[in-house]
């Protein structure tokens, strides 16, 4: 019954926030919305750029490339030489040039895998360097989705926006708002916001001492979820009760984790002018997500093999073991799949110690390519590329060429998208075989047997797709994995995000077709289902065999243990 | 090429003062004026609330078990002590759980000690006192977990079993705004309830 009524008002919340924030944000990127411009005007000055000032999709995707670069870079040196660095009460020192590299590529690419244990490793100068790159990620994400909505929007233009502009606009009016309000209320709710350092208290009652880590850490939450980002300032990130204090927060994380990628599909309606062409890419999303919810809830609602096993008598709840009691097991399982199908990858409990079938619905739900509703920008972007693949499926049929909102989708627009959308499962698949086929990648693994080999294909399922969640048996924090990971998270960043801004740019150059009687429509049930078997149909073919040798075998094989 | 770099430059520094530092200085600033006690980290004289700590005696109210193992009194593994061996969230010892998946021969073998542990002391456990949490130190059980340990706490404190269902019926916090959630204890409330009902009795 409590579950049924979080449900009721997460949908609620989330409708309310797909009205009103997707149309403020369509009225941001249109230049629309003023009230900070005494920040933005003498930005804009500073980097010597203007709204007017637009670029052609080459031109924005270096911008991307090179600001990237630029912010791989400064984080990379904050981590390397935090111990000669200001605001560093507990003395640590720098990170290997290994752990920098993966960590700084981490969060400049929205993924959040972290190999380290932020209250043992980092100072607060390097946690704050996060953040900066917890609000950029998103706000990049969001540009280019935004600009590939201008190319599907415009007709014969050969510009997709100014990413300088766009970016800003992101950040100004979109993230820091809402972040700073929500942190106001993790406070409020128990959330830790100190910069004193770690207090130390003994306990009369107990005889003990204990030395409490502390930090900047609610108003990081905040922004870690709003931005799809995922990465918290504690080892146990949302699984602590520092970060998430109460069955509120928790909702609080879902709901903020939800709300940007949901209502972006909105803003696309407003900005193509339909909002039904919106509500279908959201009906394709919304369906997906709730069949992934109810599978991995209900099996995260039985018991757990290993303590049944051990001969526990009566286990009324469910799977207990790495779950809070404050959270319960249902509406962890509901924080699992939206933080695994956005790209936030946040935990509030062990995901590596779900069910078989639990462990199975976040896994295949990052599989799915992240589009339902994916992260920050990232999720409209890839179900608009999901959404070319099915006219061009569809077109197939017909035997007519197809398109997209009176945009003709040909070879061009279909190998750009073909290759943004199959580079993923490539370098999930290849990597993987590769750490299972090594012994530096044998050894990581904490659990062995099935679930051995799925913490490795978890970690470049996440990495790959910018989720950062992990099945966090796996010892990553080895030159190894830190360097194959890196290298999966810069893939699954820009190997889509320039083609995506390659495709904006060939859309924007053609004119639009009118409407006419063949005319495959895109707005109606038909597309919604012709979406989502694109979507299951790559997912399956592509992963079906690796997810066999994990957590179905698991699943299947009754009465099993494994060293 | 230039012209991105110089942008990236002036960007990468203007976010790093207004999102690195501004955010986090304006946020600790409200924190610590509107909510202190929240934002210092929710202490009372005896911990804070919001960290399960080591209760190390059978006359307190245990805790979840955590990520050292079972009870750490098991014999097996040498160690002495109560539930939560863990000193610190931090510095000498990072949150984090077991990461033991649901077909793990180590899950087994720890769930079973920690039911042979509860046994022994006259304690038919629940799910939550033999399974470990997300964080490693879950500052709660639910309140069943906490009425299965009244033979264990009478036999040790000489309190009746009525006045321990008192002192744990006026700790229980319902699920947050009656739905979101479950319903708790805090173990470290739970603990000062129990020796203030100590003091009364004597």
């Amino acid at each position: 019954m409590g579950f049924f009524l979080t449900i009721v008002v997460l949908v609620a919340a989330l409708a309310l926030a797909w009205r009103y924030l997707g149309s403020y944000m369509a009225a941001v990127f249109e230049g629309r919305v003023h009230w900070m411009a005494w920040v933005e005007r003498p930005l804009y000055r500073l980097l010597g750029t203007s709204p007017e000032h637009e670029q052609s999709w080459k031109r924005y995707a270096g911008a991307l490339l090179v600001f990237s670069a630029v912010t791989v870079l400064f984080t990379y040196l904050v981590l390397r030489l935090q111990g000669s660095l200001p605001l560093n009460p507990q003395h640590l020192g720098g990170l290997s040039p290994a752990l920098s590299w993966n960590t700084a590529v981490s969060f400049v690419t929205n993924t959040n895998w972290q190999n380290y244990g932020g209250e043992t490793a980092l100072s607060y100068l390097s946690q704050m360097t996060l953040v900066v790159q917890q609000f950029l990620s998103p706000a990049v994400g969001i540009a280019v989705a935004i600009a590939l909505v201008r190319g599907l929007s415009r007709r014969k233009a050969a510009t997709v926006g100014n990413f300088w502009v766009d970016v800003t606009r992101c950040l100004l009016y979109i993230l820091l708002p809402i972040a700073f309000l929500a942190g106001i209320v993790y406070v409020a709710q128990g959330g830790v916001q100190t910069l004193a350092g770690p207090v130390h208290i003994h306990d009369m009652l107990n005889g003990v001492t204990q030395t409490i880590a502390r930090g900047p850490i609610a108003f990081m939450t905040s922004i870690e979820q709003l931005g799809t980002n995922g990465g918290g300032f504690l080892n146990a990130n949302a699984a602590a009760a520092f970060e998430n204090p109460t069955g509120l927060t928790n909702l609080l994380d879902i709901f903020l984790l939800l709300c940007i990628p949901f209502s972006l599909t909105y803003t696309f309606g407003k900005m193509v002018g339909s909002r039904r062409q919106g509500a279908a890419l959201l009906a394709a999303m919304v369906l997906i997500f709730g069949v992934w919810v109810g599978f991995t809830s209900y099996a995260e609602h039985q018991p757990n093999p290993a303590v049944a096993a051990a001969g526990l008598r009566h286990q009324p709840t469910g799977n207990m073991e790495g779950k809070e009691v404050r959270i319960g097991d249902t509406s962890t399982a509901l924080f699992g799949v939206a933080s695994t199908q956005t790209s936030t990858g946040s935990a509030d409990a062990s995901y590596d110690s779900f069910n078989p079938i639990g462990g199975f619905g976040l896994l295949s739900g990052i599989m799915l390519g992240e589009e339902t509703p994916g992260g920050t920008g990232s999720g409209l972007y890839t179900m608009l590329l999901f959404a070319v693949i099915a006219v061009f499926i569809g077109g197939l049929m017909i035997g007519r060429t197809p398109e997209y909102l009176g945009k003709k989708i040909q070879a061009r627009e279909v190998k750009l998208a073909g290759f943004a959308i199959l580079i993923m499962p490539i370098t999930v698949l290849v990597l993987t075989a590769l750490a299972v086929s090594v012994h530096a990648g044998r050894v990581g693994p904490l659990n062995g047997g099935p679930h051995g080999f799925s913490e490795i294909l978890y970690a470049f399922t996440s990495q790959a797709n910018n989720n950062g969640s992990a099945f966090a048996g796996l010892s990553g924090n080895t030159a190894f994995y830190n360097t194959l990971g890196g290298l999966a998270m810069l893939i699954g960043r820009f190997a889509i995000m320039v083609p995506v801004l390659a495709l904006a740019g060939s859309l924007g150059e053609k004119e639009v077709v009118p409407t006419g009687l063949g005319t495959f429509r895109t707005d109606n049930a038909m597309f919604v289902g012709l979406v989502i078997g694109s979507i299951i149909l790559v997912g399956a073919l592509t992963f079906f065999p690796a997810v066999s040798l994990g957590p179905i075998v698991e699943q299947l094989s009754h009465g099993r243990f494994f060293g | 090429m230039i012209q991105h770099l110089r942008r990236s430059l002036i960007l990468m520094v203007a976010c790093f003062v207004v999102f690195g530092l501004l955010y986090a200085l304006a946020g600790t600033g409200v924190a610590q004026a509107l909510f202190p006690h929240q934002a210092n980290g929710s202490l009372t004289a005896n911990g804070s609330t919001l960290i399960g700590q080591n209760w190390a005696s059978t006359r307190w109210f245990h805790g979840r078990p955590d990520d050292f193992g079972p009870y750490a009194a098991n014999p097996k593994k040498g160690i002495s002590g109560g539930d939560n061996p863990l000193v610190a969230n931090g510095v000498s010892g990072e949150s984090g759980a077991t990461n033991l998946g649901p077909r793990s021969k180590v899950l087994v073998s720890d769930t079973r000690w920690l039911i042979h542990w509860w046994h022994e002391h006259g304690v038919d456990p629940t799910t939550d006192l033999v399974t470990t949490s997300g964080s490693g130190y879950d500052p709660d059980i639910s309140p069943e977990s906490a009425y299965v340990q009244i033979p264990m706490i009478s036999k040790a404190t000489g309190l009746s079993p009525e006045v321990l269902r008192k002192v744990i019926a006026s700790q229980v916090h319902g699920a947050e705004l009656g739905f979101l959630g479950s319903s708790y204890v805090n173990v470290l409330r739970l603990n000062e309830a129990l020796s203030a009902a100590e003091h009364a009795a004597r």
